[in-house]
């Protein structure tokens, strides 16, 4: 497994030095070797998980964090970049899921990618600031040590065809929809190619969590989505965690592990309301609505807030919550899924919504291989690519459950997995009830100056965060990679040719949170 | 079964009037001021809020609603209150009486972390159904009395905000709905964020909560509109 992969890379690098720590392969590579590794990781099936830039007063550091896929297991590449020249090659031509990494750190970080095919507008708007303008780089205090620039931006046109237009949508738009700019290029009937323009919620949660406590960032990590507080909550927590070297109670994983189901829930109930909206089918989508609420009104019985914010906390929990009261809930949720099973059902028997969400918004296996999906998008495509499976961790490690696949990757195969999933996650919930430690919810964990690598399977997909600890706990590094950042990248694929009408249908179907992915 | 019959066989799922003090299943509710034995048991208390929502006078820990955000730190010390009327201030300026039996909503995301606009979305729902006051969700700036803002607002959005408060008819009103928009929450005022819609567009009324449950929200337009009053 890992060791037999050291054994690989160091007979292929002998130069570099490799070494294992905390379940991760760790090596500082020279800058020129940067493209052959991450090309041998990818003719492996390892996946980019994220890339972290961190900038100091004298060093600029890049830390490409591949996960495997066949066994656990991570890499760490570590580059110095020289942070006069701050160029480096980049890996897109290697592997495509680099590319919205290094777009991102281009605009945040003013490194240069060589070769990368498309640099510029992403986060930071052209319209608003200079180019590569460094926003998370040390000297920059507030908005107004940014360079400025106002200059026109045009959306980029690709289709040279007589009478092609682009069709701007946002990013206000629709009654309650996210904010975000959808270019929709056509030649009359049907939209051609679709592109987003995201980033107008840009909140800079990397940076102002930069000088805040552990506990405090982990409100930001929480409210960088709101829908799935405890998908990238955990993902923070379990960071900062391996970071402190804590290790957590029995119970307060296998109550984590019980939260993060009811969030799926919930959470999953929330997309296929979105899917029944999109399609106009009124009765169901109020049907969906009903039931979204009452999971609603399931989680904050339990915990006291309906989005289970102030659930999660260093070391384990806020607080214990009884035996009874958890079973209550499982009970309830388990009551209610009659009811889901009855409006799944009667959408799979209306043959005019399915002829609107079959053969829709397609992304087949091979792309989401490519663009290395993540979460039920993947899985519709049959990857599984589920965190609680591919990258075991408590309380999923010891427990038996199944990981739903679809092969079509269209919006129906999407509409099944997220059924299948929200059946399986009560089954979860019931088997994390039936033996539940009383080992205690909470330990001390004492500060200490570390840095660490958490991740975790959230309602959209892998979670990743990395952190890192001063030794009076205040965060100076908090990286995080939510699942939707990885699956707006794939957004293309599945709108090239649709019709107009189509739009919002392939949208709801994707599942994908602007929020989540602005940050 | 077609559609038609399912809905008219899932009966009125619409429920009464809102209870004089919510369950937790409907809200989480908001910290009120408390008083607490000693001065210093009140400063740990107030120490512990992380945006600065409660500030402590003695033995008194008084709150400021608009800057909590449910971080859930105070609650087994201090008291929360469970009632709807959540929205400020008090003396709003209203509509005409014309506006009363119907208005209509504009809701414009700022940077909302999507809490806020799934409460929204449960508005529409059978549960609260928001048409039954004649208050309806309008896709366009023009065609809206009321300009319903979540989110800190962001430096890429305050544009788009301000060309979607400018496009609406007068008279409008301006609704900031949660604590973000009340006060920039969480996230702001920093690098990215404004401190609330107040820094963009001028706000008429305030409901503050991370999220605000629904039935607070709808506390909030029915005072718009001159249905009842705020708080």
């Amino acid at each position: 497994m890992l060791s037999d992969v050291l054994n690989v890379l160091r007979s292929i690098w002998p130069s570099i030095e490799w070494r294992v720590d905390d379940g991760s392969i760790v090596a500082v590579l020279p800058r020129e070797d940067l493209r052959a590794v991450a090309k041998y990781f990818s003719a492996q099936r390892w996946r980019l998980g994220t890339i972290v830039a961190t900038e100091g007063r004298h060093e600029l550091e890049l830390r490409y964090c591949f996960y495997a896929t066949a066994h656990p297991g991570w890499a760490q590449l570590i580059i110095a970049l020289n942070p006069v020249d701050r160029t480096i090659a980049s890996l897109t031509p290697v592997t495509i899921a680099a590319d919205w990494f290094e777009r991102e750190i281009e605009d945040l970080f003013s490194v240069r990618f060589a070769q990368h095919p498309r640099l510029g507008d992403f986060v930071l708007h052209d319209d608003q600031w200079a180019e590569n303008a460094g926003l998370m780089r040390p000297f920059v205090q507030s908005g107004e040590d940014l360079p400025v620039q106002r200059r026109e931006w045009r959306p980029k046109r690709v289709l040279e065809e007589e009478g092609a237009f682009v069709m701007p949508v946002g990013p206000v738009y629709s009654g309650g929809a996210e904010s975000a700019l959808f270019l929709l290029e056509t030649v009359g009937e049907d939209v051609v190619r679709a592109t987003p323009r995201l980033f107008y919620k840009y909140r800079a949660i990397e940076k102002i969590a930069q000088g805040r406590t552990a506990a405090d960032a982990l409100l930001l990590a929480e409210r960088c989505a709101g829908t799935s507080a405890i998908g990238n909550g955990l993902a923070y927590c379990r960071a900062v965690e391996r970071a402190l070297g804590a290790t957590l109670t029995r119970r307060s994983e296998a109550l984590r592990g019980f939260f993060a189901e009811l969030e799926r829930l919930r959470h999953h109930m929330t997309s296929i309301r979105e899917i029944c909206e999109s399609t106009s089918l009124s009765v169901a989508a109020s049907q969906a609505l009903w039931l979204e609420e009452q999971f609603l009104r399931i989680s904050g019985e339990l915990c006291g807030h309906r989005y289970l914010f102030g659930v999660l906390a260093i070391g384990g929990l806020q607080r214990d919550f009884a035996d009874p009261a958890l079973e209550a809930c499982l009970r309830k949720a388990d009551a209610l899924r009659p009811k889901v099973d009855a409006l799944r059902g009667a959408l799979e028997r209306s043959s005019s919504f399915l002829d609107r969400i079959e053969r829709v918004g397609i992304v087949d296996r091979e792309a989401a291989q490519t663009f290395e999906l993540v979460g039920p998008f993947a899985r519709a495509a049959a990857i599984s690519a589920d965190m609680r499976a591919v990258q075991p961790y408590a309380p999923y490690s010891g427990l038996e459950f199944n990981v739903p696949i679809e092969e079509e990757g269209d919006g129906y195969a999407r509409l099944r997995v997220l059924f299948a999933e929200m059946e399986e996650s009560v089954r979860i919930m019931a088997a994390l009830c039936r033996d539940l430690p009383a080992d205690g919810t909470r330990i001390d964990a004492a500060m200490r100056a570390g840095r660490g690598l958490g991740w975790s399977e959230a309602p959209r997909g892998a979670s990743l965060a990395w952190v890192e600890l001063e030794a009076d706990g205040t965060v100076s590094r908090y990286r995080l990679t939510p699942p939707s950042f990885r699956n707006w990248h794939g957004f293309h694929v599945a709108t090239e040719s649709f019709a107009f009408q189509d739009f919002p249908i392939v949208l709801a179907t994707l599942d994908l949170s602007v929020a989540e992915n602005d940050r | 079964m077609s559609w038609f019959w399912r809905g008219l066989r899932a009966g009125v799922l619409t429920e009464g009037p809102a209870p004089e003090a919510l369950p937790e299943s409907l809200s989480p509710g908001l910290p009120r001021a408390t008083e607490f034995s000693t001065p210093a048991q009140a400063a740990e208390i107030a120490a512990r809020c992380p945006t600065g929502a409660l500030e402590a006078q003695d033995r008194v820990v008084g709150v400021q609603p608009d800057r909590c955000v449910d971080c859930m730190r105070c609650k087994s010390a201090q008291e929360w209150r469970h009632d709807v009327r959540w929205a400020h201030p008090d003396a709003v300026e209203r509509f005409g009486s014309r506006f009363k039996h119907s208005i209509h909503v504009r809701i414009i995301d700022a940077g909302d972390c999507g809490s806020c606009l799934n409460e929204l979305a449960q508005l529409t729902g059978p549960s609260y159904n928001l048409h039954r006051f004649g208050i309806f969700i309008t896709p366009t700036p023009r065609q809206a009395d009321v300009l319903l803002v979540v989110g800190p607002v962001t430096r890429q959005m305050a544009g788009p905000l301000k060309v979607a408060y400018e496009a609406m008819p007068s008279p409008k009103r301006v609704l900031a709905v949660g604590a973000c928009a009340a006060s920039g929450g969480i996230f702001g005022p920093s690098v990215m964020s404004a401190g609330g819609a107040a820094d963009a567009v001028p706000v008429d009324l305030t409901v503050p909560g991370c999220p605000p449950p629904p039935l607070a929200i709808i506390g909030a337009l029915r005072a718009l509109c001159g249905q009842e009053p705020p708080a």
